[in-house]
């Protein structure tokens, strides 16, 4: 196995898992701050990517530029859903929240393969066979700039987690709710606050997503999948969890479709599942629950 | 949930079962063969919804990868057909066994390490997930290409090896339906369905009071794994192909859960009445659709996800303990 | 006869010391309070004792057989059965399907039917046998909780503070039933705070503060020893 072909296949899995880490972001925030198990993330995911396509092939506009205002579209769909629909079950049994996003799920993967088709979409960008050289490796450059994207989408995120009061509010929230209100938060605001950024960045990785992989609506259930095991390996209610498991999925992804073969590549996600599950829960940087 | 402790079948169930099961006997006297088709599908999902319920309603575990039994069950079952020319009614002791042991790996799994709730859910997703893989790379029962069952006239009339038309299956799905009913009824008056019962409601409690929680759970796994997996040979034979696309995909999952959900999870007649109600919906809906003209693929599947959202916000018990209610009148004690 | 032992128990939570070297004896067929304040640890013994807690050190002897860090379950089906602060009945099931859970420890369902029948009616439950359990009142879910840990047959009973929240006449009752339930051979270790409860049913005390033993005798030298008036000024007070 020449060592730049490995090289080049981590260098890809590394890139292609920034974005997946966006998306599990997104899915960290819902699930560790509004405690909802939002089965649809996927499907919300794979409707950005076709809503990036659709204006990609009607307006010409470039998927990663198309990025920013689909989040803001997905931030306020967010926004209204939890409000809307979902705010009831945040306290109910567990498994009815669940049954319900299933539910979400199904109708929205099902709409879009009513609409749009079982044929894949792919956003043909006029740099999408250009790459870099770094040495003796190739690097795409769409990968390179989706990346990119990723990492200023979550560098924008920790900021406002950080160092603004609405940012703070909802990390005080996750970090003990019943304080949270006792102290006066407007729970249910921030509740939908924190859904709608997590549905932006599922918006925001799905626009990017859509210049590295082809759109279909069966791609949704195995990124909810995939989101699920990123966050958990990663470490629920941690940022860097988030980022650093999709790296970690991505790379170990990427060498074992070259090791192994790529229909096997999954395995290791599952494997890495199981093992996260059993032996260390709160993943690799979470808090304990 | 009811049930535990009262007599077996109230006697106004026992004859309004009595009646709808002659009405269902006698039934394909009238029926043609697309209405045939159709109620072996409404008694494969009552029969696999038992089923699952098996786990949810009695343990309230949630297994969300139950297509795995199905799946796992009809490979084996065929390949051995295919293979060996074996029975299929001796091939589902091995796929059976198959799916106890997959059961009892994923309960092991789970009950040992204390994963539950979402995160059970996922590792039985992520179980049929990475089974449809190895699946997929197995030559041995036809890879992603799939597996066939032939169908000729040299085996028509071998109903051991469950060749034959409609009839067959028909009768075969309703004893099924009627055998997992009988079945469950049992296990719920039987000391481990008081166990499952306990369980479910306190697992801290039922320990205190002696209930080795762990047995009782992986109880409920590996019967629930075991019913299911009659379900996937039926499938295999009935349909005479299986694609690990197909078998094993989350949809399949979904589509088993449909049923007891929206019927009533935990009671016994909640399945079979998910699925009276739900597959007729869906034939209607695709029949509507056709007439219109309308080309709509996956039209069925967004039907029954709305149904899904609005049972969980509006009857979260399902529709049957509503029913129930209803035809009891309220002032009844529950 | 010991049926019970506590040897040494220690126990910490994240550096927080909650049972430091506690250490008794209880006899076959009396009637054994652990008193103390708040706080004291009695709670997390009970759990020791029961199996939910495994000591950092010292064991747990029942019937000169070692049980600490065994399952509760365990615990329970060699003979040791307990009672929750906090009642946890199976509150969608009916008054009489809780009782036959815990039957079924040691009998088959007809069995465990009678057993039920037979405890339910001693403890005055019989006529709200159909209730779910989770509408009955609290002196009721706490007679019920008294039903199921019975039902299980044990030969020790573990009774997490049974008396509170009963008004007098209620205590009076509740005290007139564990001492049949102590006649009929049961040996009852309880938690207790209703000094009026403990100073009537109790052979001996034990008395617990931040987790160690403080004094243990009979009602009389434990309520005049000074050691103990002096822990509980400002916290709990005899009744």
């Amino acid at each position: 196995m020449p060592p730049d072909l490995i090289a080049e296949v981590l260098v890809q899995g590394v890139l292609t898992g920034l974005v997946y880490g966006l998306m599990a972001l997104g899915l960290s925030v819902i699930f560790g701050v509004v405690r909802v198990v939002n089965f649809a993330h996927g499907e919300f995911t794979v409707l950005a990517m076709y809503a990036a396509w659709f204006l990609f092939s009607r307006l010409g506009l470039d998927p990663l530029i198309a990025a920013a205002p689909i989040a803001l579209a997905f931030f306020v769909l967010g926004y209204g859903l939890q409000r809307g629909l979902i705010a009831p079950f945040v306290r109910r049994p567990e498994h009815l929240q669940f049954i319900y996003m299933v539910g979400m799920a199904i109708v929205l993967v099902n709409a879009l393969l009513l609409v749009f088709g079982p044929d894949a979409r792919h956003a043909d960008v006029p740099y999408a066979f250009d790459s870099w050289r770094l040495g003796p490796i190739l690097v795409d450059k769409v990968r390179v700039f989706a990346a990119a994207g990723a990492i200023l989408i979550c560098a924008a995120l920790f900021a406002f987690f950080r160092y603004t009061l609405v940012g703070t509010a909802i990390r005080a929230c996750a970090d003990n709710l019943i304080g949270a209100e006792v102290v006066g938060l407007d729970v249910g605001r921030l509740f939908a606050i924190a859904f709608g950024i997590g549905l932006a960045c599922a918006g925001a990785a799905g626009a990017l997503m859509v210049v590295l992989s082809d759109a279909t609506p069966n791609l949704a259930p195995s990124f909810t999948l995939l989101a699920f095991t990123i966050v958990i390996v990663g470490g629920l209610g941690s940022m860097t969890g988030a980022l650093a498991g999709g790296v970690l999925i991505g790379v170990a992804e990427a060498l074992a479709s070259i090791v192994f073969s790529p229909s096997l590549k999954s395995m290791v996600s599952f494997a890495l599942l199981v093992v996260v599950l059993a032996l260390r829960p709160q993943g690799l940087i979470g808090r304990r629950a | 949930m009811n049930g535990a402790g009262r007599s077996f079948i109230s006697r106004e169930k026992a004859v309004a079962l009595a009646l709808l099961g002659a009405l269902l006997v006698a039934a394909p006297l009238v029926l043609d063969r697309y209405f045939l088709s159709v109620f072996i599908l409404v008694f494969w999902s009552a029969y696999v919804g038992q089923a699952w319920n098996v786990m949810m309603g009695f343990a309230g575990l949630l297994s969300l990868g139950h297509a795995l039994y199905v799946g796992v069950a009809a490979y084996i079952a065929a390949a051995l057909y295919v293979h060996f020319g074996l029975s299929p009614l001796i091939g589902l002791i091995p796929a059976a066994a198959a799916c106890m042991g997959f059961g009892a790996a994923i309960g092991w799994l789970g009950f040992r390490f204390r994963i539950e709730g979402v995160y059970f859910a996922l590792l039985t997703i992520a179980f049929a997930e990475a089974t449809r893989i190895a699946f997929d790379n197995s030559d041995w029962t036809g890879g992603a290409g799939g597996l066939f069952i032939s169908v000729s006239s040299a085996t028509a009339g071998q109903w051991w090896n469950l060749r034959g038309g409609p009839l067959l299956f028909y009768y075969l799905a309703l004893a099924m339906a009627a055998a997992a009913f009988l079945f469950c009824a049992l296990l719920m008056r039987s000391p481990l369905g008081y166990r499952w019962l306990a369980v479910r409601e306190d697992p801290e409690a039922a320990r205190a009071l002696g209930v080795d929680v762990l047995r009782v759970r992986l109880a409920s796994v590996i019967v629930s794994a075991a019913m299911t997996s009659l379900a996937g040979v039926f499938y295999a034979f009935y349909y005479n192909n299986v694609f690990t696309g197909q078998i094993f995909d989350i949809s399949r999952s979904i589509e088993i859960i449909l049923a007891p959900i929206i019927g009533g999870v935990g009671t016994l007649f909640g399945p079979i009445l998910g699925a009276f109600v739900l597959i007729p919906l869906g034939q209607l809906l695709l029949w509507g659709t056709q007439a219109l003209g309308l080309d709509a693929p996956g039209l069925e599947a967004l039907l029954y996800g709305l149904c899904l959202m609005i049972i969980v916000t509006r009857a979260p018990e399902g529709v049957w303990p509503r029913l129930e209610r209803l035809l009891r009148g309220k002032d009844e004690a529950p | 006869m010991t049926i019970l032992r506590v040897d040494g128990v220690s126990k910490s939570f994240r550096g927080l010391l909650a049972l430091d070297k506690v250490s008794f004896e209880v006899e076959r067929g009396e009637i054994f309070a652990v008193v103390g304040p708040n706080g004291a640890g009695k709670t997390t013994l009970f759990n020791v004792l029961a199996g939910v807690y495994r000591p950092q050190s010292g064991s747990v002897w029942f019937e000169d057989e070692r049980i600490d860090g065994l399952r509760p379950d365990s615990i329970c089906v060699r003979g040791v059965a307990r009672t929750f602060q906090i009642v946890r009945p199976f509150a969608g099931l009916s008054v009489f399907d809780n009782v036959v859970i815990g039957a079924l420890l040691r009998a088959d369902l007809a069995g465990a039917r009678a057993t039920s029948e037979q405890i339910l009616r001693s403890l005055e439950l019989w006529d709200k046998r159909a209730r779910p359990a989770g509408a009955l009142t609290l002196p009721d879910r706490k007679r019920l909780e008294l039903a199921r840990a019975l039902a299980t047959g044990p030969k020790l009973l573990l009774l997490d503070e049974v008396m509170a929240g009963l008004r007098p006449a209620e205590i009076d009752r509740a005290v007139a039933m564990l001492r049949e339930i102590n006649q009929g051979g049961v040996t009852i270790v309880m938690i207790e705070h209703v000094m009026r409860a403990v100073t009537a049913l109790a052979d001996r005390i034990h008395v617990l503060h931040h987790g160690a033993s403080l004094a243990q005798g009979t009602p009389q030298e434990v309520t005049s020893d000074p050691r103990v008036i002096e822990s509980y000024l400002g916290a709990e007070s005899f009744e």
